[in-house]
């Protein structure tokens, strides 16, 4: 789950890396009352979750209370790449004259977490790597040992030559892998983390995405969660143990595992037609999951038909048989729906939908034209 | 031979008193696997199901000198019956259990490569060798015995492509599902290095799909030379014909597809830069599960 910055700013601020001051506001008149508080000037930061928010122009600097009203007025409700700015945060000023940038990750394919660093802070860093691979200096953070000292120190060093402002960069690393570890992240990064123009170290911006597997060691992070309207069909889907997403075709898919779903959407594109969605109904389906996957996939309006692929291991056909035929006597189906069902159970399953309105597939191959065909073509 | 698991196999099941646990314990047995025991802390003494049940892990490798476990604990203990297991001196952990921590993860993984364990999965659909044993949830009445490696990132998208294999009258020699969780145990090079080796194998079929870069590296290790400049013959590291599919060719950017691996993250991790990666290095992709067999075939004639 990745925070708003707001958010990463309060991870920040409870772990004791140093912030600017600032204030989350809704509305103009919000934006006004905390200018009053923080004082002039101060920076309007447009809180969206894609980047690039800065060439956007949803970062401003307001120098009068007219600058405040009007670059308010201007930035909410702002589209930044689709995502409607809701929310700004109003931070004070800072006068700085060095540009850092930190971050701790998880590196997969070593299998260690990562500290990276570089002098060249407040860009792309993704272009920094690209063009200047060694303005950056990458740590492998052993999981076993955590982040050691000499490991903060050598970052320090890299990123000045004043011993002051080393302690002080030391001390945030520090800080930000105990915060990395406690709250179960998979990024912390400050870009830029900057040095003012009294020589302190303070973080800008701050970026934070939580482990969504470790979310149930801290359900109070849901609080967190802001999502947006395809999101919530997401959510909803999560929390009967299904994956689904949303896409914009005609052909509506239920499927059994993660790998198969993928590769249905990719034959229905193959032969022709358009996937309305991915849905994974998961392992050991009982049929109470095919309800909501039912429901699921005939809510979204541009769906004409629907393909039900199943391969039993852990699931059982007859389950999914069950569950299609309820689904059917609950709300009365109005789209037709293909099904091939293989694996556990198939000759059971295949007795239970003889003579209903479901539509046989002898195989993958055979479901998804049929499905297409359903839809009215492509 | 075959890789990972055979006759000699004995196996626990960690939390085998659940639902999923004890149905696939006897799922397993029957298949012929040599289970052993399990494993429920609390339970100990007790019998279930004709399997004796034991309160930790090292109490039951003492008592059955078992060398393989198979989790199924919910995900809060997953990760602590992992390393348990090692601890205990297991030297194959499968992992069925799904969605474990990342930092947790780390610190297994890192402490199983200590010990010399090795670890399929998590969140994978274990492991079998046909007309041997089986340590995991795949369906056994798909398999057939025979030359074939596949190894899979997936679980039922596996079962597809197997059963094309096996309808088109060839067999397997083991079928690994590596699983699709962030950070898993043994990755496509790991079981590639071992198909290598083994006698049995005489093709690998290599099941991907959208996310990191695990395609990418297998892919390079097939193709690899041996720069040694006294060898008389430039051999393919793998030295034997694979064949791929690829799925979520159709998948969106930025959308995690089910599994935490599965997604395109920036320009990284597409279908596209897999496929090409399999092509040039002399590995046929199938465009659709049921051309596997033919392309399987092309490559053994």
């Amino acid at each position: 789950m990745k925070l708003l910055e707001y958010q990463a700013k309060e991870f920040f601020a409870k772990a004791g890396i140093p912030v600017p001051r600032e204030k989350l506001v809704l509305s103009v008149n919000e934006a006004l009352s905390a200018a009053g508080e923080l004082g002039l000037p101060c920076v309007l930061k447009a809180q969206v979750g894609v980047g690039g928010r800065g060439k956007a122009g949803g970062v401003k600097l307001a120098k009068t209370t007219d600058e405040v009203s009007s670059h308010a007025d201007a930035i909410l409700g702002m589209d930044i790449k689709g995502e409607r700015v809701e929310r700004l945060l109003c931070s004070e000023a800072i006068n700085f004259t060095e540009e850092f940038y930190a971050s701790i990750t998880t590196d997969r394919a070593n299998r260690s977490m990562v500290l990276m660093v570089s002098a060249a802070g407040g860009v792309d860093i993704e272009q920094v790597a690209a063009q200047t691979p060694n303005k950056i200096l990458k740590i492998s953070v052993d999981p076993l040992l955590g982040l050691q000292t000499f490991q903060t120190r050598r970052a320090a060093m890299f990123l000045s030559d004043d011993k002051e402002i080393q302690k002080q960069i030391a001390a945030i690393l520090a800080k930000l892998y105990r915060m990395y570890v406690s709250n179960d992240l998979s990024l912390a990064e400050i870009n830029p983390l900057v040095l003012t123009s009294d020589n302190q170290v303070i973080a800008l911006d701050a970026k934070v995405i939580i482990d969504d597997n470790a979310m149930f060691r801290h359900p109070n992070f849901e609080g967190y969660r802001i999502l947006s309207d395809d999101e919530v069909l997401e959510q909803e889907a999560k929390q009967h143990g299904l994956s689904y997403i949303k896409l914009s075709g005609k052909v509506g898919c239920i499927v059994n595992g993660a790998g198969l779903a993928m590769a249905t959407m990719d034959l229905i594109k193959r032969y022709g037609g358009e996937p309305a969605n991915f849905l994974d109904v998961g392992g050991s389906s009982s049929p109470d999951k095919m309800l909501v996957a039912i429901d699921l996939v005939t809510r979204d309006p541009g769906v004409r038909s629907i393909f039900v692929n199943i391969f039993g291991g852990i699931t059982r056909c007859d389950d999914i048989a069950s569950g299609l035929l309820q689904a059917a006597k609950d709300a009365p189906l109005t789209l037709p729906v293909v099904v091939r069902l293989t694996g556990t159970n198939e000759v059971e399953a295949h007795k239970i939908l003889e003579g209903t309105s479901f539509i046989p597939a002898s195989d993958m191959a055979d479901g998804a034209r049929k499905a297409i065909e359903q839809a009215g073509g492509s | 031979m075959s890789i990972f698991v055979d006759n000699d196999t004995r196996l626990l099941v960690q939390g085998i008193t659940g639902r999923d646990g004890l149905f696939h314990a006897m799922q397993m047995r029957d298949y012929g696997t040599q289970v052993a025991g399990g494993v429920t802390p609390g339970k100990g003494g007790q019998t279930v199901e004709g399997f004796p049940i034991f309160n930790s892990m090292h109490e039951a490798v003492a008592k059955t000198d078992a060398n393989t476990s198979i989790v199924f604990v919910p995900v809060q203990f997953a990760s602590d019956a992992i390393i348990e297991a090692a601890d205990a001196g297991i030297k194959l952990v499968v992992c069925i259990t799904e969605g474990l921590p990342v930092l947790d993860m780390l610190k297994a993984v890192s402490y199983l490569d200590k010990k010399g364990t090795k670890l399929i999965g998590p969140n994978c659909p274990g492991v079998i060798s046909p007309g041997k044993s089986k340590v995991g949830i795949l369906p056994g009445h798909i398999f057939r015995e025979g030359n074939i490696g596949v190894v899979s990132r997936s679980g039922t998208l596996t079962y597809e492509l197997v059963s094309h294999i096996t309808n088109a009258g060839m067999g397997q020699s083991t079928c690994v599902g590596i699983g699709g969780d962030p950070i898993i145990g043994s990755n496509f090079l790991d079981v590639l290095r071992l198909f290598r080796d083994d006698p049995q194998t005489e093709a690998v079929v290599l099941v991907g799909e959208i996310g990191g870069c695990d395609e990418e590296e297998a892919a390079k290790f097939i193709r690899q030379k041996h720069s040694k400049p006294a060898a008389k013959f430039v051999q393919q590291e793998l030295g034997k014909p694979a064949v791929a599919f690829i799925a979520g060719r159709t998948a969106p950017r930025g959308k995690r597809m089910g599994h935490a691996g599965a997604i395109i993250s920036g320009s990284s991790g597409t279908a596209e830069e897999k496929v090409a990666a399999l092509t040039a290095a002399g590995i046929p992709v199938a465009d659709e599960p049921a051309q596997i067999a033919q392309l399987l075939k092309e490559k053994l004639a």
